[in-house]
């Protein structure tokens, strides 16, 4: 495989991932971009930039190829919450509370629609 | 400006005579064109994936306006050149960019400076332009305008940062100031008071200082260019002077 | 079930595993090196190709290569985002670059000694990787799935900007036509390299195999990207250097030779023609931009001082 590549005989394989003592860099910031009027912004991808302005040009240069009339959201990765994977268990309560969803109300056809 | 010591162009025969509005034509084609040759050096040599990726899509840009220009060209001289014709198979003596945009690339703050410094002039010209009565030119004047407005955010907002950032980096930025200084009577001369009123709210911003020294070169219109322009067209038009004619 | 269960469950169903999900060890480490080199080979693979920018024959072949080389940029810089949702960070894995301690594709450690090199490396390196890259599609980790979908969509104008710019070469002048089989000779084999080591020879395919970070063993996909560009050659009129290349009517397939696999090792291991310099070109960008870094750290954190 292109990438994959091979140990030579009497290497070993590198797995290091992290330098020590390396500098802190640009910090990373989460990209969401609305290609067209009458959609809703969507996750794209992810750049690194010092601060929002260089962020927002960043993203404009590498995910939008600077296309017209597109709506780009920067967000600073370290602000994305999110549930903790265990915490899946939360939303098994919302599927208990079935009076939320309008589909279990029967409403009479004369009444229209709703 | 008025007490500049100027060294211009010297006496002779200029070495093409061209009617002012093909003049007009390629002077802006040929300032396009030598700027996207040296913005494409920067290309995989950038400080950071994000600004390569930035300056390649400027590079682009002004190659873009340069090819659109030097084609408008090529129809008003009717005489059957087409870009490539200008590009590639005219002299030193033949080219009429400014001397600023032939200056080498030098560090990242030397190619921002260069970057403002023209970024504000064309913002001007392009509106200028725009209302143009050749219908061609007015049409290319307003993209490059759009375009030269992502520029300018570009440029100025990382002159900013780079003469408010640390130490070196502003004595990096003084010092591109102070280098090409002397480019830009021949730059703003269409708009001086204009440019300069630009620029001096962009240097305060940056915390930088236009230098006092009164000495300007010019030249670059008339075709009296740097050492610099040479190299650099011995490099864009080596494969076709070795190989003329041929389709690629 | 156990976590590793679970795990295999999502990977054997076709589905997606995503950075929030448990994931053996092997695994993670695994894609995290494996992307990482993906992306660093997008990056490396900006210089041989930037090499021909100043000097293109004509402007509109000066754009094509401009923009190729910008998109190279922009794929690297997706597959290093999603190196990061597992768990690492961008600058380390440069670092690791810089050190020889990562690698790249051995492709990029040739030298780009003519024009027609340009339509080579368009026609056969991302003809390879095409081939590659459409199987790591359906890999079993989301990000890098995704990111590679991306990728594909804008890899299909690179490879046919390349096989066009041979295709006038080859119907130009007799210097011209001599230029791309120059460039054929010297970048067929390296190509072939470009797969990796045979199958029998190849460490881990089998756990990357279940795992389905690697959808295709290396020979098949080799064997199809030979099969793929064996009649583009002959449309060209140019000659594949490979007197052992042959179509075999029984395998339904073409036989070819062996690969030199003492220079493959030899490159592996950072012997490379140009192996040195483009390490080299790549930590000097890195260092003499240091400063400009630096400042923009700097400019921000003092907003972020005055804002407070």
């Amino acid at each position: 495989m292109t990438y994959d590549v091979p140990v030579a005989p009497g290497e070993r394989a590198e797995l290091e991932e992290s330098v020590e003592g390396g500098a802190e860099g640009w910090p990373m910031w989460e990209v969401f971009v609305r290609a067209r009027r009458g959609i809703s912004h969507v996750h794209i991808g992810s750049l690194h930039a010092p601060d929002a302005r260089t962020a927002l040009q960043n993203a404009r240069d590498v995910y939008t190829r600077r296309g017209e009339g597109i709506s780009v959201w920067v967000v600073p990765s370290t602000e994305i919450h999110a549930f903790e994977p265990e915490a899946a268990a939360a939303y098994v309560e919302a599927n208990e509370k079935v009076y939320r969803l309008a589909t279990t109300y029967d409403i009479p056809d004369e009444v229209g629609q709703m | 400006m008025s007490d500049q010591i100027l060294s211009g162009a010297p006496q002779g025969t200029p070495v093409v005579d061209l009617d002012p509005p093909l003049r007009t034509l390629l002077s802006h084609a040929d300032d396009n064109m030598v700027l996207a040759q040296r913005l494409g050096e920067w290309i995989s040599r950038a400080p950071e994936l994000e600004i390569d990726i930035a300056l390649g899509n400027i590079a682009l840009d002004h190659l873009g306006v340069a090819r659109s220009l030097y084609t408008h060209a090529g129809e008003l001289e009717g005489a059957e050149r087409t870009e490539n014709d200008f590009a590639m198979r005219r002299t030193e003596r033949e080219f009429l960019n400014l001397l600023l945009v032939e200056q080498p690339n030098g560090d990242f703050a030397q190619t921002i400076v260069r970057q403002v410094f023209f970024d504000v002039y064309q913002g001007v010209l392009w509106g200028d332009l725009a209302g143009s009565e050749d219908e061609t030119l007015a049409g290319i004047a307003a993209r490059a305008g759009k375009e030269t407005a992502y520029h300018h955010e570009f440029s100025t907002s990382w002159l900013v940062r780079l003469g408010d950032g640390t130490e070196e980096s502003h004595f990096r930025s003084q010092r591109a100031v102070d280098a090409l200084w002397r480019f830009t009577a021949e730059l703003a001369a269409p708009y001086p008071d204009n440019w300069r009123a630009a620029i001096d709210d962009l240097l305060a911003r940056a915390g930088l200082m236009a230098p006092e020294d009164p000495y300007q070169r010019s030249g670059g219109r008339e075709g009296y260019h740097t050492e610099h322009l040479g190299f650099l067209l011995a490099e864009m038009q080596w494969m076709d002077r070795t190989y003329p004619g041929m389709e690629w | 079930m156990t976590p590793e269960e679970n795990f295999q469950a999502i990977v054997d169903d076709e589905s997606k595993i995503e950075p929030t999900d448990w994931m053996p060890e092997g695994y993670r480490k695994t894609l995290v090196r494996q992307i990482a080199q993906h992306a660093h080979s997008e990056i490396i693979g900006m210089q041989p190709e930037g090499n021909w920018i100043t000097r293109a024959p004509t402007l509109h072949r000066k754009a094509i290569l401009m923009a190729k080389v910008q998109d190279e940029a922009g794929h690297g810089l997706y597959l290093y985002s999603a190196a990061e949702t597992l768990g690492v960070r961008r600058d380390d894995l440069q670092e690791l670059l810089h050190q020889g301690k990562h690698k790249y594709s051995s492709i990029f450690n040739y030298p780009t000694l003519s024009w027609a090199d340009m339509g080579t490396i368009g026609w056969l390196v991302d003809g390879a990787a095409i081939t590659n890259q459409v199987m790591l599609t359906r890999c079993s980790y989301g990000p890098y799935a995704r990111a590679m979908v991306r990728i594909c969509k804008e890899e299909s104008f690179h490879q046919r900007q390349g096989y066009e710019l041979l295709i006038k070469l080859c119907q130009g002048g007799p210097e011209q036509k001599a230029m791309a089989q120059d460039a054929l000779d010297r970048w067929w084999w390296p190509s072939l390299m470009m797969f990796g080591p045979n199958d029998s020879d190849s460490d881990h395919s089998e756990q990357s195999m279940a795992w389905k970070i690697k959808r295709v063993s290396n020979d098949d996909l080799r064997q199809q990207f030979v099969d793929m560009t064996v009649p583009q050659a002959a449309y060209l009129g140019l000659t594949i250097p490979d007197p052992e290349l042959r179509w075999n009517p029984e395998r339904g397939h073409h036989d070819f030779g062996e690969i030199d696999w003492e220079e493959f090792w030899r490159v592996v291991k950072g012997n490379g023609p140009m192996s040195r310099e483009r390490i080299e070109h790549k930590t000097r960008a890195w260092e003499e931009g240091r400063w400009v870094r630096e400042a923009a750290s700097a400019h921000a954190a003092k907003g972020a001082g005055r804002a407070a």
